[in-house]
């Protein structure tokens, strides 16, 4: 396929190809704000991620980040933001883990930049990335006690103690 | 053409007397002048304080309007402002204090020579603001003893100016012995600093 093609066509290829590789049931797929969105377990995420870099040339990560959706069964993930320049594309891979178990596959040896990534991960969601050279926090203050982009973290600082709720209307 | 001369316009009043520093109260004659020695300290003190600007916000960049010619913080003794911890009297904290930040803050402090004062400008340095959140510090006075804070969000110059005057009448009227005594360790004791 020539370079620069319409972006469905770019779609229905990384789907094709993925199917080849893993199977149909190895991924799931779906259109989310005009972007294609790949589901992939977790035991396989680096694999998949690997492939995509070897076979269709995502050389970039635009960004990664964790996610939290309490109620789940894997109620923690990650979401990896791929862009292959020379294709002019443009994917999105999303995997889960659960509460427990909060432990992904580090990608620091694909792309480098996923390092402060992944570390800004853990910082805030606790998502621990197994085979990053260096895993610590990298915003937060070291001895930070909880990890604060969590669903069940509170909003407010919780070492406040001189807020009365009449003075704030609630 | 009337003669400006001979009609001068009425006087305009002054609420305030402009005053002239003098020296403090005390006994002169010919050749000597005697007065006690923390009068004069206090004013030495008073007139000739060095801030350490500790600006992380707007603050600073109010500041900077309140140090340059427009406002002229060098009125009140303060022409030069010290980048040395070491070499400063006091210690303006200027803006939103991050959790992270604030051991800098403390060393900083604790790298000042006595005798030392803090201003705390504005609602974030002061309380934490409007970041009433995880990763922000609910007021300096958590980590190291606060003299004078100045509300607002940010403060005018004339607010900061007020605050400055307030840290002055601070350093003249400050007894001698308020550093050594047992009052003051206790409250250094509080925040853990020595």
């Amino acid at each position: 396929m020539p370079a620069f093609t319409i972006k469905a066509d770019r779609d229905q290829l990384t789907i094709d190809k993925l199917s080849e590789r893993f199977g149909p049931a190895g991924f799931t797929h779906e259109r989310l704000y005009d972007t294609m969105c790949f589901t992939v377990p977790r035991e396989q995420v680096h694999e998949v991620l690997a492939f995509l870099k070897a076979e269709l040339d995502f050389n970039f990560l635009t960004s990664l980040c964790g996610m939290h959706f309490p109620g789940l069964e894997l109620e923690l993930g990650a979401v990896y933001f791929l862009h292959s320049m020379r294709n002019g594309h443009r994917i999105r891979v999303k995997t889960f883990t659960s509460l427990h178990e909060a432990k992904l596959p580090t990608v620091t040896d694909l792309w480098p930049t996923a390092n402060w990534m992944e570390r800004e991960t853990w910082d805030f969601f606790g998502i621990n990335f197994t085979g990053h050279p260096n895993m610590k926090r990298i915003l937060n203050m070291e001895d930070f006690p909880a990890f604060p982009l969590r669903k069940d973290y509170p909003l407010e600082d919780p070492t406040r103690d001189d807020k009365d709720n009449t003075f704030f209307g609630r | 053409m009337s003669d400006r001369k001979d009609q001068p316009g009425p006087t305009p009043k002054r609420e305030k007397p402009i005053i002239v520093p003098e020296g403090p109260p005390g006994y002169s004659g010919t050749g000597f002048f005697a007065t006690s020695a923390d009068k004069v300290i206090g004013m030495a003190r008073k007139n000739s304080l060095w801030p350490l600007p500790f600006a992380t916000s707007c603050c600073g960049i109010e500041f900077m309007s309140l140090m340059s010619s427009h406002y002229d913080l060098a009125r009140f003794g303060m022409e030069r402002l010290s980048f040395s911890p070491r070499q400063s009297d006091l210690l303006m904290v200027m803006g939103t204090i991050a959790k992270k930040m604030a051991p800098v803050l403390r060393e900083v402090y604790m790298q000042m020579a006595e005798p030392k004062w803090v201003l705390s400008m504005g609602a974030c340095a002061s309380s934490g603001g409007i970041f009433d959140t995880y990763s922000v510090l609910q007021g300096i006075d958590r980590v190291i003893p606060v003299d004078v804070y100045v509300p607002g969000c940010p403060p005018r110059p004339e607010q900061v100016i007020d605050g400055i005057m307030m840290i002055q009448d601070l350093a003249q009227n400050e007894g001698l012995r308020r550093r050594y005594s047992k009052e003051y360790e206790d409250l250094l004791n509080q925040y853990k600093i020595n």
